[in-house]
């Protein structure tokens, strides 16, 4: 069998490291346009600071692609054939397959802003977009970056570490708003105040407005407020890429359409990651999930049904992570902006504004959990896992709270307190902390 | 601190040569880029930045009139404004620059910067620490009249110091410690500041400080002062491996007294053959090498901005292998064959004074001799010059990597017997990388935990870099049960594609 797959990213390289071990002969062919090798996509904003090298990106060296026999092709995919089962590359040969896989991701969202063709504006998505960040904002003293996520606040970082000032624009009323509750926001606000960053929120990017060499001068908000500045990220979310799947022929949404087996309208063509859009996502899913997690057990699954094991997409229980310059965040399950009907939310903060732990929870007699915030506090995902999956009462998780601390040693334990406070919200569910983390041990 | 005359001879033009190879493939690997980029901005030196580094410049340039004045008293008053301004003028950078802003992990233009990312200046800081280390261990030996060769003078601004502290006068072993215990403490300060929002960090920096200051420079001095023999109670064999050979464990028992002498061959076995294993097996080798170890404190202190300079490959893992376990099998057979000779087990040929016409040999007998090659080139060439004079080039842990045989003996336990593992946190890695680069010990961190998979890994020290600067929360040290301590998270599918051949 030769598997091809379009993209190298983190689903199409564990497909085919998957596929690798379900099928030792197999022969694999990643064709990427982007780089020769697979790259840390998360971790671009970790070489503009200068934490690491280019090089130190890779998750793999460079010998173990050979050792391993997988085929590296560095060109663009142009065309896909999918009645003679070839794909034409930008570098002038055609290939054939016997399966596709499409793992082509996704690109930052326009919103035809007028300016956003100037030099000196783009997103944070690609390597080009990093190489292209890093020689245009060279002498730059003021920035300004669209949109209230996940990577306008790496932007925001990336830039101010390098004493550029940055001004933050915000369409909703806080940050993160579709995902995060206003208190977690409320952290991460004082994050950003803390290193100096302009938020500007309930405000949204009109314009972008030029210099004589068509440059980035300012830009105007929607507020009517002009910022002068000499670098414009935008950063207002992702979609999924399409067009290649669409000119062959394959039923596409927003992004490529797939079956629970991650199969597209076409024979033997697979897509998985950014760049798929589930037909029936399971109830209370999204869609199109576009996460280094997702996309890592996309190309996990897919690669099963590839080699003749037809395995459904169950990712199991929600779960991601970020940083917000030093504010460190996991969730597990769901735990959305809004308390969901049904459910109770607890929330428990230190003074210090440090530290937040937030648990929701069926209303009904189950207290089932259902989803966990942690800022400023490390969790063990295996535990987590375990009390999502069993729906395991409210009352038990936090009685065993010290059993999911996934915290340094001798970093000061917050059991108490936070049982403490849940004992006062809901003294009708009285908890008695049974499990503390040791100083030196752990699984007691 | 080992004192052993200068000298070459075919097995040092071997050693540099294996040495060389070693060098030479990590420098070619370095160069293996294909993800090009241009370079990012550096932050710009604001002014006090540039004010303080003034002072440290200043304190450097000071120590020059005190090698070179003529005038005993100005040189004594040069030395100590100097080492006032070099510890005020580092101390008051780490509070400017680590303390100005929010408390978090500050790693920012690691890599951009010349002084740590193998730029002019790292050469130049290399260059000049290493010919300091040759200058130190072969070319300022006491000529008998109290003449320390080029470090004179710097030796003898110490006298008041070394009389006050151990009623003699000081040489150049003294100002070699003196040195070493004020980088220690002053850029444990550094690291105090920069870490701070860690208090693993915290608390294991102010152990190695409080060792290197209390039982590496303080109780050896107070010995001397008491007459008695100048021991390092935190040194074991086989990194002091002249601890438990015959001669020094007789001269201990004579010198030290029927009391304090036996305590200290008896400290020195316990140490090594009880005490390490059983704390190894609680806590990994970590309560030694990073906690504890004078090696080691000055790499995780002094060292500290090199820590990222060390090899990731796996070429570099397998001179690792080449190189230290040889070396710890070496210095056991080395220390039996002089129990040996001294218990009369061996022919006479071995314990015989030889006149062989090699230099360094030249009146030793043949186990002697071996014992004195191993010191020459495993602790001088090894662990001072190449240990800490490739600091900016190599990274902070050459010599515990590479060399050391109680990182070696440390490692073993810690690999089979011992509930000490490095979590990772179910899927949440994402690959970035930074807990390899962190790494002082060259271990690629990223490999266990992309997987899902514990780290345990021989070389690990346990320095819990790699949890402090993961942006994800996904490492953690841990000591547990040993069942299961391989086991991986189930939240991942481990590969289990070769990493390693």
């Amino acid at each position: 069998m030769h598997l091809l797959i379009i993209g190298n990213g983190i689903t199409g390289v564990t497909c085919a490291l998957t596929v690798r071990q379900l099928q030792p002969t197999a022969r694999i062919t990643l064709v990427s346009e982007e780089s020769l090798h697979h790259f840390s996509r998360p971790a671009l904003m970790y070489v503009y600071l200068g934490h690491l090298r280019p090089q130190d990106i890779k998750p793999y060296e460079d010998w173990f692609w050979a050792e391993n026999r997988l085929e590296l092709v560095h060109a663009r995919a142009t065309t896909i054939d999918a009645g003679r089962k070839t794909v034409s590359l930008s570098t002038g040969p055609t290939l054939t397959y016997d399966k596709l896989l499409l793992a082509t991701g996704s690109a930052g969202r326009r919103a035809n802003w007028p300016g956003q063709e100037l030099a000196g504006v783009q997103g944070l998505v690609t390597l080009p977009d990093l190489e292209r960040m890093t020689r245009d904002t060279h002498g730059v003293r003021e920035a300004v970056v669209v949109g209230g996520g996940l990577i306008g606040v790496e932007l925001a970082e990336m830039l101010s570490a390098k004493n550029i000032a940055v001004t933050l624009l915000v369409r909703e009323t806080h940050y993160w708003a579709s995902v995060l509750p206003a208190q977690e926001a409320a952290l991460v606000q004082q994050q950003l105040a803390a290193h100096h960053i302009n938020v500007q929120y309930r405000t949204q990017l009109a314009k972008i407005l030029p210099d004589a060499q068509r440059r980035v001068r300012a830009v105007r908000t929607t507020q009517g407020q002009e910022l002068p500045c000499q670098w414009v990220g935008l950063s207002i979310g992702v979609e999924p890429n399409r067009q290649l799947a669409q000119a062959a022929g394959a039923e596409t949404d927003r992004g490529i359409l797939v079956d629970e087996y991650l199969q597209t309208s076409l024979p033997d063509v697979y897509a998985a990651g950014d760049c798929a859009q589930h037909r029936r996502p399971e109830a209370g899913e999204v869609a199109i999930e576009q996460l280094w997690y997702t996309g890592r057990h996309q190309g996990e699954t897919v690669a099963h049904t590839i080699c003749g094991q037809p395995t459904r997409y169950q990712r199991g229980p929600w779960y991601n992570s970020a940083k917000f310059f030093d504010l460190e965040y996991q969730t597990y399950g769901r735990v959305p902006a809004q308390v969901p009907p049904g459910e109770h939310t607890f929330c428990w903060q230190h003074p210090s504004g440090r530290h937040l732990l937030r648990l929701n929870f069926r209303s009904d007699t189950t207290l089932a959990v259902t989803g966990l915030n942690a800022l400023g506090l490390r969790q063990r995902h295996d535990v987590w896992d375990q009390w999502l999956r069993a729906g395991t009462p409210v009352t038990t998780v936090l009685a065993e709270l010290g059993a999911a601390n996934f915290d340094p040693e001798f970093y000061r334990q917050h059991e108490a307190d936070v049982v403490r406070a849940f004992n006062q919200q809901y003294p009708q569910h009285p908890v008695t902390l049974r499990r503390r983390r040791g100083l030196f041990s752990f699984r007691s | 601190m080992r004192k052993l005359p200068a000298v070459t001879s075919g097995l040092a033009d071997r050693a540099f040569r294996a040495e060389a190879n070693v060098f030479v493939s990590v420098f070619c690997l370095m160069s293996t880029v294909s993800l090009a980029a241009p370079t990012p901005p550096v932050t710009p030196v604001s002014g006090v930045e540039k004010a303080l580094l003034t002072l440290v410049g200043l304190g450097l340039l000071l120590l020059l009139p005190v090698a070179f004045d003529a005038d005993a008293e100005r040189a004594r008053l040069c030395f100590f404004v100097a080492l006032g301004l070099l510890s005020a003028g580092t101390l008051g950078w780490a509070a400017f620059t680590f303390g100005r802003k929010p408390a978090g992990v500050r790693q920012d233009n690691l890599w951009l910067r010349g002084s740590t990312g193998r730029g002019s200046l790292a050469w130049l800081t290399a260059v000049v620490l290493t010919g300091f280390y040759v200058v130190l261990y072969w070319f300022s030996a006491d000529d008998g009249q109290g003449n320390f060769g080029p470090l004179n003078q710097l030796v003898h601004a110490l006298d008041p110091l070394s009389q006050a502290l151990r009623r003699h006068p000081a040489d150049q072993w003294f100002l070699y410690g003196t040195f070493y215990t004020l980088a220690v403490l002053v850029m444990g300060g550094r690291a105090l500041w920069k870490y701070r929002p860690s208090p693993y960090q915290q608390i294991r920096t102010v152990s190695v400080m409080f060792f290197q200051l209390g039982f590496a420079f303080l109780l050896p001095g107070l010995m001397l002062a008491l007459q008695r023999p100048e021991y390092y109670f935190s040194y074991f064999w086989p990194l002091k491996q002249d601890y438990l050979f015959p001669g020094t464990v007789s001269y201990l028992l004579k010198d030290g007294g029927p009391g304090l002498g036996v305590f200290m061959v008896f400290w020195g076995a316990v140490m090594s053959f009880l005490a390490t294993p059983v704390l190894t097996y609680f806590f990994g080798k970590r309560w030694y090498c990073s906690w504890v170890c004078g090696c080691g404190g000055l790499a995780e202190t002094a060292g500290d901005p090199y820590r990222h300079l060390s090899d990731k490959s796996r070429e570099a893992w397998r001179w690792e292998v080449r190189l230290i376990y040889p070396i710890l099998g070496l210095i056991v057979l080395i220390t039996a064959l002089l129990w040996l000779g001294a218990a009369g087990a061996l022919p006479g040929w071995f314990t015989t004074p030889q006149q062989s016409g090699v230099p360094l040999l030249g009146g030793l007998s043949p186990v002697d001799g071996l014992g004195k090659v191993y010191g020459f080139f495993i602790g001088s060439i090894f662990a001072g010059v190449i240990g800490v004079g490739f600091y900016p080039l190599m990274g902070s842990r050459v010599w515990c990597r590479f060399g050391c045989p109680m990182a070696a003996y440390l490692g073993l336990l810690q690999k089979h017997f011992s509930r000490f593992r490095i979590t990772t946190n179910g899927g949440q890695c994402i690959s970035c990388g930074n807990c390899s680069n962190i790494c002082e010990m060259g271990i690629d961190v990223k490999q266990y935990a992309q997987r899902g998979e514990p780290i345990i890994r021989a070389a690990c020290v346990g320095c819990g870099l790699c949890s402090t600067v993961c942006p994800r929360g996904v490492l953690n040290l841990e000591n547990g049960p040993r069942e299961g301590r391989y086991q991986g998270s189930q939240l991942i599918t481990a590969e289990s594609l070769r990493i390693l051949s």
